[in-house]
Parts: structure tokens; sequence; C-alpha cells
């Protein structure tokens, strides 16, 4: 399943659909950074408002995804959880440490320029 | 002296070698006849079984007519449940009625109470048909009790399932109105939490908070458990996936309320406060979050 | 409206989220609201995660259920595999685990009403979980 990856600027934005099998998530983790690389990208987005189910299998991904991000220098934020989805996660155990996260795409993007104008 | 042979069925005696010969009718067709005699004496059977009603003082809360009417759907029904052998129909009708006579108060003892008399009454009928023809009369009551039985079951079923179906929805009301979540400004949520947490409670809490900074996009909560009656390890871990499931939404919590006391009890145990924003009281953490929001607090001028 | 069983058998990574989206619907159409349907979708997922991972195969069961006028979701997920040597060690953890290791299974007993598991060396696990509507 192709994940469609839009370049808006210096940010990549990743919209995650829902029934993602694992080949999926992990071609999707490969294929993220090497855009990120290629554009010298600043910050990502991850779009999961369409996951209406995030296990932990998807939880490790996303973490992954933003620590080998952060090790090219770009800032990752995960957007659109949705509240049944956040809160089966916490009882999963689930809860993104140490990664961003936003309600949506406009506070992703706000985190984001906020970020960028504290490290210039 | 010969035996006499008896070919007929029916009323009269007959010597037992005989008796043995003839065999029980279908209970189906028994119900059949059993189905048409109700039918043929509804009129009669149906003010027999309101005034047993009235006797008994049950469905006091009901006028006389809404009483015959009801009488008369149910009487029906049951002749019909009888009839098909089927009790969906009935099911169904016994959840309608409910769903019309509880808010008018009436009570499980009641709807019990009418349909066993109808039970009653019907079988009463029953014996004074049949009382020439014992034998007879038995076969009948083997089809009629086992049916009559379950159709006392249906209706009671039905009124119970509606009537927790009802009170189960007035809980959730009490409860959404207990917990209200309050916008007081752009951006943040404030969430007085008054009373006993009980994990049904605490669920609905969560589920509250967490599609209210969805739809008020709020990007921080103030949670103030002053109010809270009893703070355990299961609440306090409550607020913790609260905590960290509102952080999920882009939301940051802070807590105020929780006295040092409890907060130390809970560290003891072993519950990780580490990641929660705590501040001594309500109007703290207003500020602290108007803070975070990046409003500046002025002065309010005087009116000259 | 589902009648009887729903069997998913799991062999491939996409046997894990049919078997999470047959869990949803089957549970929607039992009245679940949304936040019980993404429990017991969730809770489906990691179980079905678990056999992949560590039996290589077996099924998801999923069947309506009730308890007298208590209607409900049951879930089995079993397996052939090398089984679990200690279970309880399996079912304890910290209450917030970052859950990266093991069999996440504390996490499916707090998404689900009820537990149980059965495991034996090298002949299989079965894991039953239930779920009633509020």
């Amino acid at each position: 399943m192709e994940v469609p990856i839009l370049k808006q600027g210096e940010v990549l934005i990743a919209t995650f659909q829902a029934a993602l099998s694992d080949a999926d998530l992990e071609s999707l983790r490969r294929g993220l950074l090497q855009q990120v690389v290629r554009f010298r990208s600043r910050g990502v987005i991850v779009d999961v408002t369409a996951m209406d189910v995030m296990d932990s299998f998807a939880s490790r991904t996303l973490r992954e995804i933003a620590h080998m991000i952060r090790l090219r220098g770009a800032e990752t934020v995960i957007v659109g959880i949705q509240p049944e989805v956040a809160f089966a996660m916490v009882q999963l155990g689930m809860t993104l440490e140490g990664v961003a996260t936003a309600l949506d795409l406009e506070e992703g993007l706000a985190y984001l320029m906020e970020k960028f104008k504290n490290i210039d | 002296m010969a035996k006499r042979e008896v070919t007929t069925k029916g009323s009269g005696t007959r010597d037992n070698q005989a008796s043995e010969l003839v065999l029980s009718e279908a209970p189906s067709e028994l119900l059949r006849e059993l189905v048409a005699h109700l039918r043929q004496n509804r009129t009669q059977l149906r003010e027999e079984w309101v005034g047993r009603i009235s006797e008994a003082r049950l469905l006091t809360a009901m006028t006389k007519e809404e009483i015959f009417a009801e009488a008369t759907s149910v009487y029906d029904s049951y002749v019909e449940a009888l009839e098909t052998e089927t009790y969906e129909d009935l099911q169904n009708y016994a959840r309608n009625l409910s769903e019309r006579i509880i808010p008018r108060g009436v009570e499980t003892h009641e709807v019990v109470g009418i349909v066993l008399l109808l039970r009653d009454v019907l079988a009463r009928s029953l014996f004074a048909k049949y009382q020439t023809d014992f034998k007879k009369l038995n076969r009948i009551l083997d089809a009629y009790e086992p049916a009559a039985n379950r159709i006392a079951n249906t209706v009671a079923v039905g009124f119970v399932q509606e009537r927790e179906r009802v009170i189960r929805q007035q809980q959730e009301a009490i409860r959404e109105l207990s917990t209200p979540v309050l916008q007081v400004r752009e951006r943040l949520l404030i969430l007085p939490i008054i009373g006993v947490i009980d994990p049904q409670r605490a669920r609905q809490l969560t589920e509250q908070l967490l599609r209210g900074i969805r739809t008020n996009r709020a990007k921080v909560v103030v949670i103030d458990i002053t109010g809270v009656a009893a703070m355990d390890v299961t609440v306090a871990n409550h607020l913790v996936q609260t905590v960290e499931a509102s952080r999920l939404l882009g939301a940051t919590v802070i807590v105020t309320g929780l006295s040092p006391e409890i907060a130390q009890t809970l560290v003891t145990i072993g519950v990780d406060l580490g990641k929660m924003n705590t501040v001594g009281d309500l109007q703290g953490g207003i500020e602290q979050a108007e803070r975070l929001l990046g409003y500046k607090v002025m002065a309010v001028a005087e009116p000259r | 409206m589902s009648a009887g069983e729903i069997r998913v058998a799991i062999h491939v990574d996409q046997d894990i989220v049919l078997a999470r989206q047959k869990a949803r619907v089957l549970a929607t159409e039992l009245g679940f609201s949304a936040v019980d349907a993404t429990f017991v979708a969730t809770a489906v997922s990691e179980l079905a995660r678990n056999i992949l991972a560590y039996a290589g195969d077996g099924e998801i069961i999923l069947r309506a259920v009730q308890r007298s006028i208590r209607k409900g979701i049951e879930v089995v997920a079993s397996d052939e595999g090398p089984g679990i040597p200690d279970i309880r060690q399996a079912l304890r953890d910290g209450f917030s685990t970052s859950g990266s290791l093991g069999l996440g299974l504390p996490g499916v007993r707090r998404l689900m009403d009820e537990f149980e598991i059965t495991s034996q060396i090298d002949q299989g696990t079965k894991v039953t979980v239930k779920k009633w509507r509020q």
C-alpha cells in the first residue's frame, strides 16, 4: 500500500492509511528516511488520523521513525491520534515517550515552525 | 365378561386397555384446540383477568381505560405466542410495552404479577372446560404449561432488560453531568473532578476529556482533584493514563489539588507521578496554564 | 448480524489487520461503544501479533456471547507453538511499560474485562478474553 509523502517546504508530511500491514509500515519507514535525506528536510509530520487501531508494532515503528529522523537532524511530530486510539494505546502501555505529538496537521506545522525558530 | 372396545376419543370412561390404544393428539394439535378456546372466550377471560388485576391492586399507575387497552394487547400477544410457538414477536412487544409503562412508574413485580394472573385465569378456564376428561386435561396442560411459562419468562425478561437499559442511560447522563469539561479560555480546558471515582466513572471521564480536547482543540488541560473523595493507587493510575493519553492528542495536563502528603504516598507506593505537572491549587494551575499558552497576565485598570 | 463464530487464520502479517478489522465490525454490530470497539480491535491485534511472532501460525476465533441478559464478545487466540515457559512472568509488568519486549499480555488484560490463558511447552498457547457491553 502506498503512503503518500508530501513535501511542504522543509517539512515532509506522511499520511498513514488505515489497515497498514507490518510490511507496509516497514517500507514506509525506509521510504521516509530516504526522502528526509534526499530533500534535507528539517521536519516530518506523520498523520495517523486514519488509523483506527495502533498496536504495539505501530507504536514502536513510530518511535523508531522519530529516532532515525532525529539522527538525521530533523524533528518528527505525530498528529491525528484519535481519542479512542490514544486511550487504547495507554492501556497497552504505549505512550510514544520521547516523540512529539500534536492534535492535527495545523498544530503539527505550528509546532515545527516554533521549533525551527528556536533553533535558528 | 368380554372387555369393551372403545374406539372413540373424547369424554367418557374407558377401561385401561382401550385408553392405551388412543395415542395422544400431537401437542401442536392440542395447542390449536387450546388457542381456539382462548380466542372464543376472549372477552370473558380478558374481563376476568382485568378484574383480578385490580383485585390484586396492580397497575395502579394506569387508568382503567389504559389497563383495558394494554390487557387486550397482552392477551392477544399471549394467545399468538401460544399459537405460533415463537416468542420473538412477544419479546419485541414486551420491550415496547415496557418502554411505554416504565416512565409511568410501573414496576417489575406488577408486570410479572399480571402475566402470572393471566396464566392462572387461562389455566382455570381449561380446568373448567375439560373437567370431565381428566386425561385430556392433563395432556392439554402438558402442552400449555411449558408455553405459558416461557411466555411469562419472555415478558418478565423483556421488561427487566428495558428497565436496566433505562437505568444505564440515566446513570450515564448523571455521570456526564457530574463531570463537566469546561472551556474557560481558548485552547484551555478545566476538568474539576468531584466525588467518588470508580473504574467506570474514571473511564468515562477520560473519554469525555479526550473528546473535549479534540473538539475544543485544547493545548492545556487543568485537572483539579481537590474534590476527589478517595485517592488511591487505582485512581492515581487512571489519572496517569489520562495525562498520557492527553499528551498523545498534543495537550499538556496540569494536575491541581494533589496535596504533598498524598503525592508522597503515591510515589512511595510506586505510582509514577514524575511525568505529571502538578500545582497546588486550581488558581495556580490556571495561571500556569495561561503562561504555557503565552497569555500575558495584566492588571485590570480601575474604571474612572 | 453475524451468527456463530468468526475464524481468522493467522499465517501472514496481513492476517493481523484482517483479524482486528473483523473484531471491530463484530464489536460494533454487538453495540459496543467506539472506545470499546477500539479496545477489542487493539487486543485482537496484539493477540494475533503474538501468534505470528512466537508460533508462526494459529487462529483467532471471534464470538458473540451472553451472560444472563448481558451481551459480550469473546476472542480466543490459539496456536500450537512453543508455549510460554513462565506465564506469571509474562503477565507481570509495570503499569506503564514501554512494552517493547514481551507479549503485551498485561496490556491485553487491561483492554478487556476477562482474561484467561493456558499454555504448555511445545504444545501451544490459548488466550481467551471477553469484553461485556456497558
